[in-house]
């Protein structure tokens, strides 16, 4: 049983996929959709941590430690795009955001 | 890469983190969907200490767990809305959508399961990773981090700062009919607009 760079990225493809169909059901729900997005993010840092370890190569996970910056930065504005809408609107349904239309 | 009593952890942590990502986009409760993600996260921080990155499997668990994903459940519970509604005719895609998730996922899978390193890749590293005895996974990230990479890490301080801002500058609300301080008013006042002396007649008040 030895587990080699393809488990990692059959894992991480998988995460991925999941992700992917996270957002097509949950189409209504920004939260869910947000949460769908952080595991895509999740899906890129395994990948790139596997590549760190097999190819013996710090760079790799230099690089997830801003993937990992750059997805708090996201993660806040978007609640706070969400809080801020919630406000106005008294909802959260994504149908509703084309009201924004001209 | 992994083998024996690694391998094993290795199934156990990508069977949770697989399962608990299903639960993620499955749940009926918002709230049961964070704690699901922070599972997964939990689950992946192992995966990264068993390919050796130990340092960014705790800064995962202790700023993203602890701080983003917190930040995702106090939202999640300070918006009081009706999720039930959501999920009405949620399902009118999920067919197809599962049908191309599936399909996507086996390609990934038939192009990414076989992968092998070509030989002379490993001769192209640009930072190989120290012995652990020698260096830890920290000092050797940090060796490289405020030196190679000095401009990326500041230009990481720098969008973290514009993510600060812009969250403050959306969520604040300036409420009226609140009182506030002014500073410059306190402190531009003098003898002469503060006090006044007035005649005051015996007998009468003012």
């Amino acid at each position: 049983m030895t587990v080699g760079i393809g488990h990692y990225l059959t894992l991480s493809a998988i995460l991925f996929t999941i992700g992917v169909f996270g957002i097509f059901l949950n189409r209504k729900n920004v939260i869910v959709i947000m949460m769908s997005i952080e595991l895509l993010l999740l899906a890129a840092n395994i990948n790139l941590v596997a590549f760190s370890s097999v190819l013996n190569d710090l760079v790799g996970q230099v690089f997830v430690l801003f993937v990992l910056t750059v997805a708090a930065a996201e993660a806040a504005i978007g609640l706070s795009i969400l809080v801020v809408f919630f406000r106005n609107r008294g909802s959260i349904a994504v149908e509703d955001v084309n009201m924004m239309k001209g | 890469m992994l083998e024996g009593l690694e391998a094993a952890f290795f199934y156990l942590f990508a069977l949770v983190a697989v399962a608990s990502a299903l639960m993620v986009i499955s749940s009926r409760n918002p709230v049961h969907s964070v704690l699901f993600l922070i599972l997964a996260f939990f689950n992946a921080a192992g995966l990264f200490l068993l390919a050796g990155a130990e340092f960014l499997a705790l800064i995962l668990l202790i700023v993203y767990v602890g701080a983003v994903m917190v930040l995702f459940l106090f939202v999640v519970m300070m918006l009081d809305v009706d999720f039930a509604e959501f999920k009405q005719g949620a399902l009118r895609y999920a067919p197809i959508g599962a049908l191309v998730g599936l399909i996507f996922a086996a390609e990934l899978i038939i192009v990414t399961g076989g992968y092998v390193l070509a030989p002379e890749l490993s001769s192209s590293v640009a930072r190989p990773i120290p012995d652990l005895a020698e260096r830890t996974n920290t000092a050797a990230l940090g060796d490289i981090l405020y030196t190679d990479y000095i401009h990326f890490f500041q230009m990481a301080g720098v969008v973290l700062l514009v993510a600060m801002v812009g969250a403050i500058v959306l969520t604040l609300r300036h409420k009226q009919g609140v009182r506030r301080q002014s500073i410059s008013a306190q402190v531009g006042r003098t003898p002469e607009t503060a006090i006044e002396v007035r005649k005051v007649e015996t007998g009468k008040g003012i």
